[in-house]
Parts: structure tokens; C-alpha cells; sequence
């Protein structure tokens, strides 16, 4: 049984580098954030809405530094012409004319192409336009960061303390919450005079309830966890707790649920200021665009079809990034 | 019904009325701040001014008057309008309003809750093809662009360049004049509820009971009606009080475009008059009516399935 066995050198060779199987191991797991934002970049449709909103917010800071007209340069000479777009003119688009007439040569204009053309009092609606998404962004933004504040720290206290504590905070949250957005806008308009402050504090004051009860339903469902018992444990004071390890966990859902509030803010603006409660002439903003179009709808269409492309496309951008970092942010969650 | 079920039922009926005291509460101190009062006529004497506020009871005590307002309110004696038709008592100017109103956003919750559960099945059966695709397009659109803008985009096309309908309301014609603002109002509610629809049907269709019923030979039909929309329908409810509101506020601007002689066209016009009263007894009559129809709905999902008062209760929506 017992036979020698020889081993030679040619019987062995080296199949690979030994660092090769350690390599999985080394592997480093991606930052929560690195992960969302690759998740976020692999869905196209909210990456689209994302390059679109970035393309309006910089058209709506530069189209009006760049243009020699000012938003409210009245030309009389040049009242109601509609657009023409340089290059578009020549495929019978966009060329200025109205029924068959070049409005351009009859008023005697030449050079001055007049993007989205101009209102009835000759006022140029591409730098109105772009100025009026720059300041509906500008209410929606400074609504939402409101929000994001008052609404949280509701929220916060409300759910991690609990009890008597939350039981009066949901009472009186329920009953701002029974009265009807629209009846507070008007109510508080006509104490105050339409002013973009004004306007601040209407969708301030109805827009903090959706982000208080969105965070204190995770806090609810936070602080019986055992890293919170941990932190408890280790005689963390509440304040700690929960701007350490509170708030780092709900931030997801704060930046979705803030996704989701800004166009309803920019709808509120348009609302108010198509109600007459926006901000006042001659400044403006999309839904006073709007609504200035709507006088001459039968006439000139393109006075009101503009602001509300503009409008629309705005808030569906938003409405689509905010799906799309919603599944970003919890992808466990994604629909069927 | 259970002993729960009434004690929750008691405790939002409660819970409305203490929020309907706080609205009325709001709205008197309102109408104490508002600048002047209706007997600014400089030819009144004293004894005049006196007499007159005696008659409408402005010289008790503010206590007092606070009660006499809530009475005066619920009995649906709102004062009289001093700007827009002067010294027309309002509850006469609001009776045809408020009607025509109601019509409108009945017709566009109905319609848009047809079609939209409609949407949401089709999506759901044919989950992952180009139907299911055009459904989601059409709901993300219904839900990201405002009633107003679909409102503007329906006239200029068929009221404008196919004048299919009238451009504005016509008395005359209050069906056909409506059609066009009652599907830019329903737009919201079809994207919402087909949106649900699809995800709950989703859901029902993959679940045991259902497998169950396709193994007993159901056909389709029965299969698909009775048993997954069904229970379907049940979580739809939880979406409609929302839809309802959204449909109260859309419908205020619609009606100013639309030309709609309606509650909304009436608040704006009230506002850009500052006819203080009109404007206090809209709020009212609107916030009634919010709180009622929060209070139904609340009681329904009481009734009908616990556990979604109990998620409600919990704070997850």
C-alpha cells in the first residue's frame, strides 16, 4: 500500500495573486447618502426633472441680468406683439404673425426679437416670465424651509415626549387642520396687505401640519428603538437624542415630504395671486403672470399659455424628482 | 356597532364642534377689528345711531354679542352685503350660489372618481405594459399641474380654437357650460384615485383569497368586480376626504375663469371688493362644510374598517 510519492516542482503552479480573495472582503460599503444619490441618478425620469428644474432656476437668475429690458419697462409703442423665436421664425412657428399679419413689420420692428412677446402694456414677457418663476421659487422656498423648521420641531416634541404633551399639540393641530387652507388664506389677507411677506406667512401657516404629523409618525415609530434606549442609557440628555439621533434618521423623509410641498406652495402663490391676492403691480410672479393673461385670453392666448407651460412644467419636475428621491430614500418601499 | 366605534364617533363629533366654535370664534373678532361699521353715515344723529345699534344689538355687551352672532349663524342669517349688491341679505345671495357649486363639484367627484377607478384597474390588470405606463403619466400629470391651468388649457381648445363649448358660463346652458370646468376640477381626483386604485388592485390581485376564487372557476368578470375591486374600493374611501377639499379650492378659481356664478367666484369677487361680511360668512359656510365632511368620511372609515381609524389614530396616514 505504502508507495513513495514524489512531488515535483512542475506538479504546483501559482493560480493567481493571493490579494484577489481578500478583495471582497475589503470591499467598503457605500455612504447612505453616496447610495441614495447613485439610486437617485438611475432613475431617469426623476434625474430629468431634476436637470429641468435646474435649467428654470437658472434661466429664471440669468434671463433677466441678461436681457436690456427690465420687468417693468414700459414700451407703449410695442404693446401685444407675440412672440418670434429667431431660428423657429423660419418653419412658420413662432414667427410673430397673427391671422396671416407679421406684427414685427407692421409696428416697424426690426432687429428686437421679442421672445414670448409682450404684454398689453408692452412689457417684455420673456425677463417677466423668468422674474416671476425666480420670485414664485423664491415664496415656495422660503415656505417650505419655514415648514421644514416649525413643522419638525412640532412634530418632534410632539412625538418623542409624548403623552399629555402630544395629546394637546394633535388637538390643536387637528383643529388648524379642520379649517380650510383657503378660508385661512383669505382671512389673513384681509387683516394684511398683499405683499410677497404676506403671501410668506398665508403658506406658512397652512403648510407646517403635513411636516409636523410626518415627523412625529417616525418618531413614533423611532424612539422605542434600542439605539435610543443606547443612547437613554448612556444618560444622553433628550436634546441630544434627538437632534443626534433623531433627526438623522427622519431627515429622508423631511427632504421628500419638503419635495413634495414646494409646488403646492408655488400652487398657493398662483392661487392667491390669481384670486387678486398676489403680489402687487409691478412686480411679478407666475400666477400673476396668469392671471394678467387670462384678461386677454380671447385676444392674445400666448399672454397666458406661456407663464402656465412654465407653471406646469415646473411643478411636475417637482413632482417627479420627489418620486423619484422618495424610492431613492427607501427602495424597500418601491411600488410593485 | 361596537361600543368603540360610538365612543370614537362621539369623540369626533366633539372634536368638530369645538373646531366649528374656534372658526365662528375667529371670524366675530374679525369682524370687531374690521375698520368702520355699516351706519357710517355722517347726516345720522346720536339718538339715530343709538336706536340703530340697539336693533341689531350692538350695544349689549361683547359676550353677548358673540352668542347672538353663533345663533344668528346657525340659523343662516349672515347680515346684509355693503359693497356688492348693497344691503342684499346675504343668505339670499348665497342660496343659488352655493347650489350651483355643490352641482359642479358633485359632478366632477363623480366623474373623476368613475373614470379614475377605471384608470386604476386597467393599470392594475395590464400591470407593466404601455397601459399601465400611460396611466401613471396620467395620474403624475393630473396630480403635479394645478385645475386652473387645465381649466386655461381646455377653453383656449375648445372654447377658443374648436368653440365646441361656450368660453363662458351660460345660464342658459348650465350642463353644457359645465362640462368643460367640471373635468378640469375632476383632474386632480382622477390622477389621486387612479393612483390608489392601481396600487391597492395591485395588491388585492396578488393575495391568497383571490388565488383562492381563480381555483373555485370563477370567471373573470365576477372574479375582478366582485371580489378585488370590492375590497379595493374600501381603502379608496380614505382618499376622498382629501379630494373633496382639494375640489373646494380648486373650484374657487376655476369658477373666476369659467365665469361660473358660484361660492368661489363670489369669495373673490367679495375680497377685491372688501365686502368684510360676504367674505366672513363664506369662510363660515365653507369650513361648515369642511368640518362636516371631514366629520362623514372620519365616521365611515369608523364604521367600515377600524383599522384604518386605528393607523389614523396611530399618525400614519
Amino acid at each position: 500500500m505504502s508507495k513513495e510519492v514524489k512531488f515535483h516542482k512542475e506538479d504546483f503552479k501559482l493560480i493567481g495573486i493571493q490579494s484577489d480573495l481578500n478583495k471582497e472582503r475589503k470591499a467598503v460599503a457605500p455612504s447612505f447618502w453616496k447610495d441614495v444619490f447613485h439610486r437617485f441618478k438611475s432613475n431617469k425620469v426623476a434625474f430629468a426633472g431634476f436637470i429641468i428644474i435646474m435649467i428654470i432656476i437658472l434661466l429664471a437668475i440669468i434671463a433677466p441680468m441678461l436681457s436690456n429690458l427690465s420687468y417693468d419697462t414700459i414700451h407703449t409703442a410695442h404693446q401685444n406683439i407675440p412672440p418670434r423665436v429667431p431660428i423657429l421664425e423660419n418653419f412658420g412657428i413662432l414667427d410673430g404673425k397673427v391671422d396671416g399679419v407679421d406684427i414685427y413689420a407692421s409696428k416697424g420692428i426690426k432687429d428686437t426679437f421679442y421672445l414670448f412677446g409682450t404684454d398689453t402694456l408692452g412689457r417684455d414677457l420673456w425677463v417677466r416670465t423668468w422674474e416671476g418663476t425666480r420670485i414664485s421659487l423664491f415664496v415656495a422656498l422660503v415656505a417650505v424651509v419655514i415648514d421644514i423648521v416649525f413643522g419638525m420641531t412640532y412634530g418632534l416634541i410632539s412625538g418623542y415626549f409624548g403623552g399629555k404633551v402630544d395629546n394637546i399639540m394633535q388637538r390643536i393641530q387637528e383643529i388648524v387642520n379642520s379649517i380650510p387652507s383657503l378660508v385661512i388664506l383669505t382671512l389673513l389677507l384681509l387683516v394684511m396687505e398683499p405683499s410677497l411677506n404676506t403671501i410668506i406667512i398665508a403658506l406658512m401657516i397652512t403648510g407646517w401640519i403635513g411636516m409636523s404629523r410626518i415627523t412625529r409618525a417616525e418618531v413614533l415609530k423611532l424612539k422605542e428603538k434600542e439605539f435610543i434606549l443606547a443612547s437613554r442609557t448612556l444618560g444622553a440628555t433628550n436634546f441630544f437624542i434627538l437632534v443626534k439621533e433623531v433627526i438623522p434618521n427622519i431627515f429622508g423623509q423631511i427632504i421628500i415630504m419638503s419635495m413634495f410641498s414646494i409646488p403646492n406652495a408655488i400652487f398657493y402663490e398662483a392661487f392667491l395671486a390669481f384670486v387678486g391676492l398676489g403680489i402687487p403691480a409691478p412686480a411679478a410672479s407666475l400666477g400673476s403672470l396668469i392671471n394678467d393673461g387670462f384678461e386677454s385670453i380671447q385676444v392674445s392666448p400666448y399672454m397666458v399659455i406661456i407663464p402656465v407651460v412654465v407653471l406646469a412644467i415646473l411643478m411636475l419636475s417637482f413632482n417627479m424628482m420627489a418620486d423619484g428621491l422618495h424610492d431613492a430614500f427607501d427602495p424597500k418601499q418601491k411600488e410593485m | 356597532m361596537s361600543k368603540s366605534t360610538m365612543k370614537y364617533i362621539g369623540k369626533r363629533l366633539l372634536m368638530s364642534i369645538a373646531t366649528l366654535f374656534i372658526v365662528i370664534l375667529i371670524l366675530f373678532i374679525l369682524m370687531k377689528l374690521m375698520p368702520g361699521t355699516p351706519f357710517n353715515d355722517e347726516k345720522l344723529t346720536e339718538a339715530q345711531k343709538a336706536l340703530l345699534y340697539k336693533k341689531y344689538g350692538l350695544d349689549k355687551s361683547i359676550f353677548e354679542q358673540f352668542f347672538i352672532y353663533i345663533g344668528n349663524l346657525l340659523k343662516g342669517d349672515f347680515g346684509v352685503s355693503y359693497t356688492i349688491q348693497k344691503n342684499a341679505p346675504i343668505s339670499m345671495m348665497l342660496a343659488s350660489r352655493i347650489a350651483t357649486s355643490f352641482r359642479i363639484g358633485l359632478q366632477s367627484v363623480v366623474f373623476g372618481s368613475i373614470i379614475g377607478v377605471g384608470l386604476g384597474i386597467i393599470a392594475a390588470i395590464k400591470h407593466n405594459t404601455i397601459w399601465d405606463k400611460i396611466a401613471t403619466f396620467v395620474s403624475v400629470l393630473g396630480v403635479s399641474i394645478p385645475s386652473f391651468v387645465f381649466a386655461l388649457i381646455l377653453l383656449i381648445v375648445f372654447g377658443r380654437e374648436i368653440p365646441i363649448f361656450p368660453i363662458t358660463y351660460d345660464s342658459f346652458h348650465p350642463f353644457l357650460s359645465s362640462i368643460l370646468p367640471t373635468i378640469a376640477l375632476s383632474m386632480l381626483t382622477i390622477a389621486q384615485i387612479a393612483r390608489f386604485t392601481r396600487a391597492e388592485m395591485i395588491e388585492v390581485l396578488g393575495s391568497d383569497y383571490m388565488l383562492l376564487a381563480e381555483a373555485k372557476g370563477l370567471n373573470r368578470r365576477t372574479l375582478l368586480l366582485k371580489h378585488a375591486l370590492r375590497n379595493a374600493l374600501v381603502s379608496i374611501i380614505t382618499v376622498l376626504a382629501p379630494l373633496i377639499i382639494g375640489v373646494m379650492t380648486g373650484s374657487t378659481v376655476i369658477e373666476k375663469i369659467c365665469g361660473i356664478p358660484g361660492m368661489g367666484d363670489l369669495l373673490v369677487e367679495a375680497i377685491q371688493a372688501n365686502d368684510y361680511n360676504v367674505v366672513i360668512a363664506l369662510s363660515f359656510v365653507y369650513s361648515a362644510m369642511y368640518i362636516g365632511i371631514m366629520l362623514i368620511v372620519d365616521i365611515l372609515y369608523g364604521i367600515i374598517d377600524p383599522r384604518i381609524r386605528l393607523a389614523k389614530e396611530d399618525g400614519n396616514e
